[in-house]
């Protein structure tokens, strides 16, 4: 299959990119791993639920809604194709041919075994982000599940992972969690926060750039007293408990460096913990193509490309900010691709909105980064028995050994002594943790696979004449 | 189901699958994770080193902790494996390949 633009991703990021483009004449074939469009923040409750309110759990829904018009618009006439279920593992530059021959290689369905190829002219990676998740003791029991993946099962699946949760962590997701849990009908017995409100009141400035987002938090603030949700800031949990599942969780309070405060721990029953540490960008495709990729974030300038000409990006991937900030971001893409295809400039004018949008809404993603900073001394909580890497189940004493005495001064040294990394997930999960508790600053992995691929869909990639 | 109610949601029929050998009914849309958390079941691996049990943790497919044997497969990610009529899910044991 041949395109114009190949768009990575249909979140809101990828969506309004897709959209602009395909408005301005450019054929759009639109890459996505969901089964419907929407991504994370728009992911839809599953046709076969038969959903009659399927924005009940959402926010922003008239957005989707005219997002979702437009795209049906653009299918229903030819200018958009959208391949569902295909999770794009490498996106390769092909050298030799004319400039600006994109090949996306992808996976089709849940099972991933059967390769697809999509070869375009321009790249957009509208690629989001993931959860980050430190590790305490205990976090590998059933029943310990990221906030995002809380939220996803629900929104996906209209199903929550118990009867009485604990929603902790930091970050402004936790409260759209917290509160659709307890809309859900879960009992949530706390929200703990281990960010300090007086951070928030200090970023007060950057943060009234979008007065809607004021309200909308006090929004969750009045759900969360009407489900009488307990909320302790400055808190966080040191350990979960239970032995084959979790059965509670030990909170503490913390001083204003962030260390626990001695003494203060207290137990909380529950069967469910929803914890997440803020986000990070999904960047592998970015990096295999070559692409600028500064303090985790595919790098940009003002029409959302990379330094790889015929590559743009937009969304999470380019740094975290939001569901708003992304549709802003694509849009801008989405116009860009479409006048550097003709070799025209994109009219300044047009994109003048969306631009200003852009720049308040990057304001306000600052303005939350430093109100929600990641804990400082978490990594004191980690006891060396607590495992750090999942997939290979190294404990943190392993990763401490390695750097006192076999001399790592690197994760990828690291993870050479000890396979913290090496699994399954690559690291997406451990990175943080693994440096963090090695005291290392992180560094960029190459990640030539953005996913797992099978022996045999390498063996059989199609060939020069069959793309 | 709370959630199903808030969505007002009309499921198509429900249909049954097995988990390590016992019936459990799962809705139409639902992945295996979904139906596995609505019979209350929260672990369906075991680690491979030291036989921990594990189950759903990103829900998005990037973290493979939830990994599950599906109809005799090994090393599905149940948060993105459709459930089906009649699937045969099991408990997976370490890489799943040793029975």
């Amino acid at each position: 299959m041949r395109t114009d633009l190949a768009v990575i991703g249909a979140g809101p990021a990828g969506l309004a990119a897709a959209l602009a483009a395909a408005a301005r004449g450019v054929r759009v074939t639109l890459v996505d791993a969901g089964p419907e469009a929407g991504g994370q923040f728009y992911r839809q409750p599953a046709a076969g639920l038969g959903a009659r309110r399927p924005g009940a759990l959402h926010h922003q829904w008239r957005t989707w809604k005219r997002l979702r018009e437009g795209l049906d618009r653009h299918i229903a006439a030819g200018r958009i194709v959208h391949l569902a279920d295909h999770h794009v593992w490498c996106v390769e530059r092909r050298s030799g041919h004319a400039p600006g021959d994109f090949a996306v290689h992808a996976l089709l369905g849940p099972e991933q075994n059967e390769p697809a190829v999509v070869r375009a002219t321009a790249v957009l990676l509208a690629t989001g982000g993931y959860e980050r998740v430190l590790p305490f003791p205990g976090w590998t029991l059933p029943g310990v599940v990221t906030a995002g993946g809380a939220q996803a099962m629900l929104k996906g699946g209209l199903v929550v992972p118990g009867q009485r949760v604990v929603v902790a962590g930091t970050g402004p997701l936790l409260l759209p969690v917290a509160t659709g849990l307890a809309a859900a009908g879960t009992t949530v017995a706390a929200l703990v926060e281990s960010a300090d409100p007086r951070l928030l009141a200090r970023q007060a400035r950057g943060l009234a750039a979008e007065p809607g987002k004021a309200v909308e938090a006090a929004g969750y603030g009045v759900r969360l007293l009407r489900h009488r949700v307990r909320v302790l800031v400055r808190h966080t949990v040191v350990e979960a408990h239970g032995t084959g599942r979790l059965t509670g969780v030990t909170v503490a309070s913390l001083d204003a460096d962030g260390r626990v405060r001695a003494g203060t721990g207290r137990r909380i029953p529950c069967d469910s913990l929803a914890v997440g540490h803020g986000m990070l960008p999904h960047t592998e495709l970015a990096e295999t193509l070559g692409c600028r990729v500064d303090g985790g974030r595919v790098h940009v300038d003002e029409e959302q490309r990379t330094d790889v000409p015929g590559v743009w990006a937009a969304g999470e991937a380019t740094g975290v900010g939001g569901a708003g900030l992304a549709l802003a971001e694509g849009h801008l893409a989405g116009r860009s691709i479409a006048a550097r295809l003709t070799g025209a400039r994109p009219d300044e004018h047009g994109g003048k909105r969306a631009a200003a949008s852009r720049a308040a809404l990057r304001r306000f993603a600052d303005a939350l980064d430093h109100a929600y900073p990641p804990r400082a001394h978490w990594a004191e909580q980690v006891t060396d028995e607590t495992v750090v890497c999942r997939c290979e189940e190294v404990r943190a004493g392993a990763v401490r050994e390695a750097v006192r005495d076999l001399g790592a001064g690197d994760p990828r040294t690291v993870k050479l002594l000890t396979r913290a990394g090496m699994g399954w997930c690559q690291g997406r999960m451990c990175g943080p943790a693994v440096a963090g508790v090695a005291g290392c600053p992180e560094t960029v992995t190459r990640r030539p696979f953005a996913r797992p691929v099978p022996l045999g869909v390498l063996a059989r990639e199609p060939g020069e004449g069959q793309v | 189901m709370n959630s199903l109610r808030l969505a007002r949601s009309r499921p198509g029929p429900a249909f049954t699958v097995t988990f390590d050998g016992r019936e459990i009914e799962a809705l139409p849309g639902w992945t295996v994770a979904a139906a596995l958390w609505a019979a209350g079941i929260t672990s369906w691996r075991t680690t491979r080193h030291e036989g921990r049990p594990r189950g759903i943790l990103c829900g998005i497919g990037v973290c493979f902790d939830c990994l599950v044997t599906v109809n005799d497969r090994p090393n599905q990610r149940a948060c993105l494996v459709p459930a089906r009529p009649g699937d045969v899910i099991r408990t997976q044991e370490g890489t799943g390949h040793a029975d």
